[in-house]
């Protein structure tokens, strides 16, 4: 029984037909182009499918796409539409990613912090990304980035 | 990775249409809110439902309410949601404290309390921390309202008393009367996301008053009467904690499984509840460590 839904993509307006089974994560690459959320555990532990839905980050591995109907779905090819953000800027400086597949995901769950919490602590963007893992760098250019960024007075990340 | 499986997907926008699909369908339905336990599922095959019913169409099931005494959690309200309500902030710390250590952000922004307490792992925080509280899940079905003390809510794994055609639509949590102070003591293989491998909530509660709940160390989690009862109207001493560590072994019967041995969960379980039970009677009395410090 398809369905076609519609909903905000990167504050574009698309419309899809979907089966029910049909996975978001799927949909977003396969059938509307959108690559940055990668294909990991797909079971909602690695973070590296992690989308902002209504602005906050979940995991598109385990959202059926045909719940998103009427949704926000942002992913980083909405977040730099018009060039890196202050935070990619900083990741970018600090080196933070290596092989980049976690990077989509911990920019998005980064910025959803900072969106909430201009200056959080240490344990606070640990704990904000403690559920996208990286297995290149030992996390440290990654929360040294996002202390850095968010340290600057008056900065929108 | 597609579903292999094909199933109908509904989205009622009241609780009473909801509720008659439900009834409709039987075994063959499956409710959904976050998904973050259902889709998996699905996607391993565990579950094969020939129609989801999609319940954040309906309306009233979001609402975080505290009124005389009494906390009422809906059915769609998630781990996010609580962690940021100045309600359970100030009134229910314990809920908070167990919020910080629920998956990740990204799962709680989704994944819902009363979705943890229908999924019925034996690991599962909401239900651990909500035994030492007098709670109840509220139930709507074809026969109308239940409200199930949480006591009585899990049978085994995965399993739980709601019937045919029923749906939690949420859980209410009594402030206790008396001043008290709690904590959740949760042992995970490292930090961050991790499910529990074993956990011991405690309330201390004035008047020498003790509840004491574990989770993942029997089919469901439990709350460990004996051990409140040798506690009950006594002053926490060292010899008195050395009895109750004491009684771990008899009151549980842990497995070994994939994340820890049966002798390692019943050899931490006596470390935590020791620890709790210091903290918590610290916390009674305005001292201990704050709210959200790991104490393993």
């Amino acid at each position: 029984m398809n369905k076609r839904i519609t909903f905000t993509l990167n504050r574009e307006t698309r419309s899809v037909e979907v089966e029910p089974s049909d996975i978001l994560l799927d949909v977003l690459r396969d059938r509307l182009g959108v690559k940055s959320p990668k294909i990991g555990c797909e079971r909602g532990d690695c973070g590296a499918c992690t989308v902002l839905l209504d602005g906050k980050s979940v995991r598109t591995c385990l959202i059926l796409a045909i719940e998103v109907d009427g949704c926000e779905v942002t992913t980083v090819e909405g977040l730099s539409r018009a060039g890196l953000t202050p935070l990619q800027q900083s990741f970018l400086k600090h080196d933070s990613f290596q092989c980049g597949f976690c990077a989509p995901g911990i920019v998005l769950s980064a910025t959803e912090l900072l969106g909430k919490n201009p200056h959080p602590t240490e344990a606070e963007v640990k704990e904000a990304i403690a559920g996208n893992l990286c297995r290149c760098t030992g996390y440290k250019p990654i929360i040294e980035a996002v202390l850095t960024v968010s340290s600057k007075p008056g900065r929108r990340v | 990775m597609a579903i292999a499986h094909q199933f109908d997907y509904v989205k009622p926008p009241t609780l009473r249409e909801a509720v008659r699909l439900l009834a409709r369908y039987g075994t063959r339905a499956r409710a959904l809110a976050g998904g973050t336990d259902l889709v998996g599922l699905i996607s391993d095959g565990m579950v094969t439902p020939e129609t989801v019913v999609d319940i954040k169409g309906i309306p009233g099931l979001g609402r975080i309410e505290f009124k005389n005494g009494s906390l009422s959690i809906g059915a769609l309200v998630t781990f996010s949601n609580l962690r940021d309500s100045p309600i359970i902030a100030s009134k229910f710390p314990l809920i908070r404290e167990m919020t910080g250590w629920v998956a990740s952000v990204g799962i709680r922004n989704r994944a819902t309390m009363v979705g943890n307490l229908c999924s019925a792992v034996p690991c599962c925080d909401s239900g651990a921390v909500l035994l030492v509280y007098d709670a109840a899940v509220l139930v709507n079905g074809p026969a109308g309202k239940r409200k199930v003390p949480l006591r009585t809510w899990f049978l085994g794994p995965r399993k739980t008393v709601l019937k045919r055609g029923e749906i939690a639509t949420g859980v209410t949590v009594s402030l206790p009367k008396q001043k008290h102070g709690a904590c959740f003591v949760k042992l995970r293989r490292y930090e961050g996301e991790d499910l529990a491998q074993a956990s011991v909530t405690v309330m201390a509660l004035a008047g020498n008053r003790y509840r004491i709940s574990f989770g993942s160390v029997a089919s469901r989690p439990i709350a460990v009467a004996r051990i409140e009862a040798l506690l009950e109207g006594q002053a926490l001493s060292d010899d008195l904690v050395q009895q109750a560590v004491r009684l771990v072994p008899e009151e549980i019967a842990p497995i070994t499984d994939i994340r820890a041995s049966k002798e390692y969960r019943l050899h931490m379980v006596g470390v935590m509840l020791e620890r709790g039970l210091r903290a918590a009677v610290a916390r009674l009395s305005g001292k201990g460590p704050d709210y959200g410090t790991s104490l393993i």
